[in-house]
């Protein structure tokens, strides 16, 4: 498979970018609810409106009433997600946990997937258990009881979690901390008595919760996938969420670096527009060439994802952590070349710093996914 | 069957029954590279067998046409016999700077008659070239070269000197920019094509840091260069002051070249490598070699974009200089990791150990990966100003 868009791919990204531009665009949506301090954090409306897009359901079977495309078709839409920094929940709901929900029974499936279709809810995921990303060790425990399970522990950085209709949450039903089997998924919903949330807004304006489980009670059909099978289904999840937080990083790392060549052709000092300056050159022209190879490894990654390749998972950790070197330094450099102006709030380049650090952080930064290439490569 | 299936089977039982095993080896020494010419000499009877058997198949230069001493391969074909080659581990039967660079220069823009006897010579390995780029006061600014050739009728006359003048020494002919009209800059140099034996053309090998000398100054002092060398056949490639022209297109294949666009060992990871003869990293190594290996492994599929692009016109036309900024200073970051991996062992200069110092030699020598057909410095102008579109300059 060639390494660029198909007709069909290459038609979406039109769409997609346009729909985003105009719908999703940082004035309309970004610092709109930002500046009424939203407690959602995004917008209701443009949800519905990624519905009728058809975005909700593109990764889920046609036979679950989805679109049955791929995480290159997801990553279209996520790069255009990054580049106009549109807060929606389409990551966690329509990635993550429409992934996770794959892997559920008829009876979940038909419990979840209609509204997410719909773009009448959202879905968040409960993965991380501390500040950074350790999803090899999982401490929150859900024990039998009864016809189903008893819920407790905590849970950080769960993306709109006060705002989702259901959370997907990877507890332990057996074996230690840090064991890789005895893992189970659970569809958990919003109403579940004993879920409490501790919801913050984060540094990209974005909303996140600490959630605590105490003693939750489950039916069993909440569980998503087999009973201490979970880690496959765990797994699966978190390879798309990767492969589809390095697009959105994409777009964040080429949307800061299209503002900022923007600003090199526009801005006079010295009698001479800055772009003129060879030292703002390389460094323009290394960040291109950074941002290039990010994007080509991502694309990468998802067609490996798309075609059941075991390579998908080192490629998905070799674009997360790519992406992050390539955005990091294209909202850095942004910043610092827009000087005293990119300091401001007025000016949109600090919110791609921001959104950039947030992104960084989801899934496991830079430091944890290249870690993750040297184990997995032996060393 | 489809016909690239049947055409695999095919390639796969001629290597087979031509390659012999000494050809399988990887290329230990300089003189593991077979490079043609009139005073080439083999260094034992594979070679010269694997050789004889290529260039009577074509397989010398396999996408060439037939009749200029190809096989006349389709690219899909190329692709095939490259992929069947690597997988034996077969060298390549014959190196050459005719074959990488003043071939496609006359597939582009030659004659009818020029294409049928340089073409076929070099497919034959019978004439060795060198090329005549840059001067001493002219290496990332060629345009300012200095080389002129006086207009005598039929003939120029040539003075003026060249360096890095690749394998001058041992080369038979060279492809030399010389200027033919001191008024105009860029449309005033010729592509001109002559013998290195005839009177006035002198060599001297400049050695480098590496202990190696790839490289030569090269004299020209009165040297007499024909416009012509018979019916059809002009003593320079395109047309008399517009050479530069084709020192671009050429230029741009040696980017696209250098890049190691087509993948291979030069982009690869190495931290796996780096382990099992290191036994134990250093955490702060460890972590410099995994930083290493995102990026060789991300660098590896924008090669295989950058090359499935090109085949169907997609991508920017500047995209070969992006990718040989980033391969070349990837390339230099690889082997000081393996150099910091390596530790004393790999500071041998002489030992049979590292194959007279191989590791050291290689290392040294990739510091000119990212000054060679254009430094990072050039790249990043050129992606400043044609991609990027920023303005000045």
């Amino acid at each position: 498979m060639p390494l660029y868009y198909d007709d069909d791919q290459a038609m979406l990204a039109e769409t997609a970018q346009q729909f985003m531009s105009e719908e999703g665009a940082i004035a309309k949506q970004l610092r709109h609810w930002r500046d009424r301090d939203c407690k959602d954090g995004f917008g209701h409306g443009l949800w519905k409106q990624f519905a009728e897009m058809g975005f909700t359901g593109m990764l889920v079977d046609e036979d679950d009433g989805g679109l049955g495309m791929g995480h290159v078709e997801a990553g279209i839409v996520l790069e255009n997600i990054g580049r106009n920094l549109t807060p929606s929940p389409f990551l966690s709901s329509s990635v993550l946990a429409a992934t996770a929900l794959k892997h559920g029974s008829d009876d979940v499936r038909g419990r979840w997937l209609p509204g997410l279709i719909e773009g009448e809810k959202v879905y968040s995921v409960a993965i991380d258990e501390g500040a950074k990303h350790r999803p090899e060790t999982i401490a929150c425990k859900a024990e039998k009881s009864g016809n189903g399970f008893k819920l407790s522990g905590k849970k950080d950085y769960v993306v709109y979690g006060a705002s989702s209709e259901m959370i997907v949450v990877a507890a332990r039903t057996s074996g230690g901390d840090s064991d890789a089997d005895g893992i189970t998924l659970f569809a958990v919903p919003q109403d579940a008595s004993g879920m409490s949330h501790d919801s913050v807004r984060l540094v990209d304006s974005s909303m996140a919760s600490h959630v605590t489980f105490d003693g939750v009670e489950l039916d069993g059909d909440a569980v998503i996938g087999e009973v201490d099978g979970g880690r496959e289904v765990l797994n699966n999840m978190l390879m798309a969420g990767r492969v589809g937080a390095a697009a959105e990083g994409c777009g964040v790392a080429s949307g800061a670096m299209d503002m900022t060549v923007d600003y090199l052709k526009q801005r006079k000092q010295f009698g001479k527009l800055i772009g003129e300056f060879q030292a703002l050159q390389h460094r323009a022209a290394h960040l291109y060439s950074e941002v290039e190879i990010a994007r080509a490894v991502t694309i990468k990654a998802a067609q490996l994802l798309d075609g059941g390749s075991e390579k998908a998972d080192l490629m998905a950790s070799v674009a997360k952590a790519k992406v992050a070197k390539a955005a990091g330094l294209a909202v850095k450099e942004g910043v610092q070349m827009h000087g005293g102006i990119g300091m401001t709030d007025e000016y949109d380049i600090g919110l791609y710093m921001k959104r950039d650090r947030a992104l960084q952080e989801f899934l496991g930064d830079m430091y944890y996914h290249a870690g993750r290439v040297a184990e997995m490569s032996g060393y | 069957m489809s016909d690239l299936e049947a055409f695999r089977a095919e390639t796969r039982e001629w290597l087979e029954a031509n390659c012999p095993p000494e050809m399988r080896q990887p290329v230990r020494d300089e003189q593991d590279i077979y490079w043609g010419g009139r005073n080439a000499t083999f260094k034992n009877d594979a070679q010269k067998a694997w050789f004889e058997a290529c260039r009577d198949k074509g397989y010398t230069v396999p996408e060439w046409p037939k009749e200029y001493g190809g096989a006349g391969l389709s690219p899909a074909e190329g692709k095939i016999l490259r992929q069947e080659m690597s997988r034996m581990g077969a060298r390549p039967p014959l190196s050459s700077f005719g074959i990488w660079m003043l071939g496609p220069a006359l597939l582009h823009f030659g004659t009818e008659g020029q294409k049928k006897r340089f073409l076929n010579e070099i497919a034959a390995g019978e004439i060795r070239w060198c090329q005549g780029y840059s001067e001493p006061g002219s290496g990332s600014d060629l345009v300012s070269m200095q080389t002129f050739g006086e207009d005598k009728g039929d003939h120029w006359v040539v003075n003026g000197q060249k360096i890095w003048t690749s394998y001058a020494d041992e080369a038979d002919w060279i492809f030399c920019l010389v200027r033919t009209d001191k008024q105009n800059k860029y449309q005033g140099i010729t592509f001109m094509l002559f013998d290195m034996a005839g009177e006035g053309v002198s060599t001297k090998p400049i050695k480098l840091i590496s202990g190696n000398s790839p490289f030569c100054e090269t004299f020209f002092d009165d040297v007499k260069v024909p416009k012509s060398y018979g019916e059809d056949i002009p003593g320079y490639v395109g047309e008399i002051n517009r050479g530069w022209d084709v020192a671009k297109y050429l230029l741009g294949h040696e980017r696209e070249m250098i890049s190691g666009a087509g993948g291979g060992d030069r982009t690869a990871a190495i931290g796996a490598a780096m382990k099992r003869n290191a036994g134990e990293l250093d955490a702060v190594l460890r972590a410099e070699l995994a930083m290493f290996d995102v990026d060789a492994l991300a660098y590896t599929a924008m090669g295989e974009k950058f090359l499935d692009e090109m085949k169907v016109g997609k991508g920017h036309p500047a995209q070969p200089n992006m990718m040989k900024y980033a391969g070349t200073e990837l390339n230099k970051r690889r082997h000081e990791l393996m150099m910091a991996a390596g530790g004393s062992r790999a500071l041998e200069w002489e030992s049979d150990e590292t194959s007279g110092g191989k590791p050291a030699r290689n290392w040294l020598r990739t510091k000119a990966n990212s000054i060679e057909g254009g430094t990072s410095e050039v790249m990043l102008n050129v992606i400043s100003k044609r991609i990027l579109d920023l303005p000045g300059a």
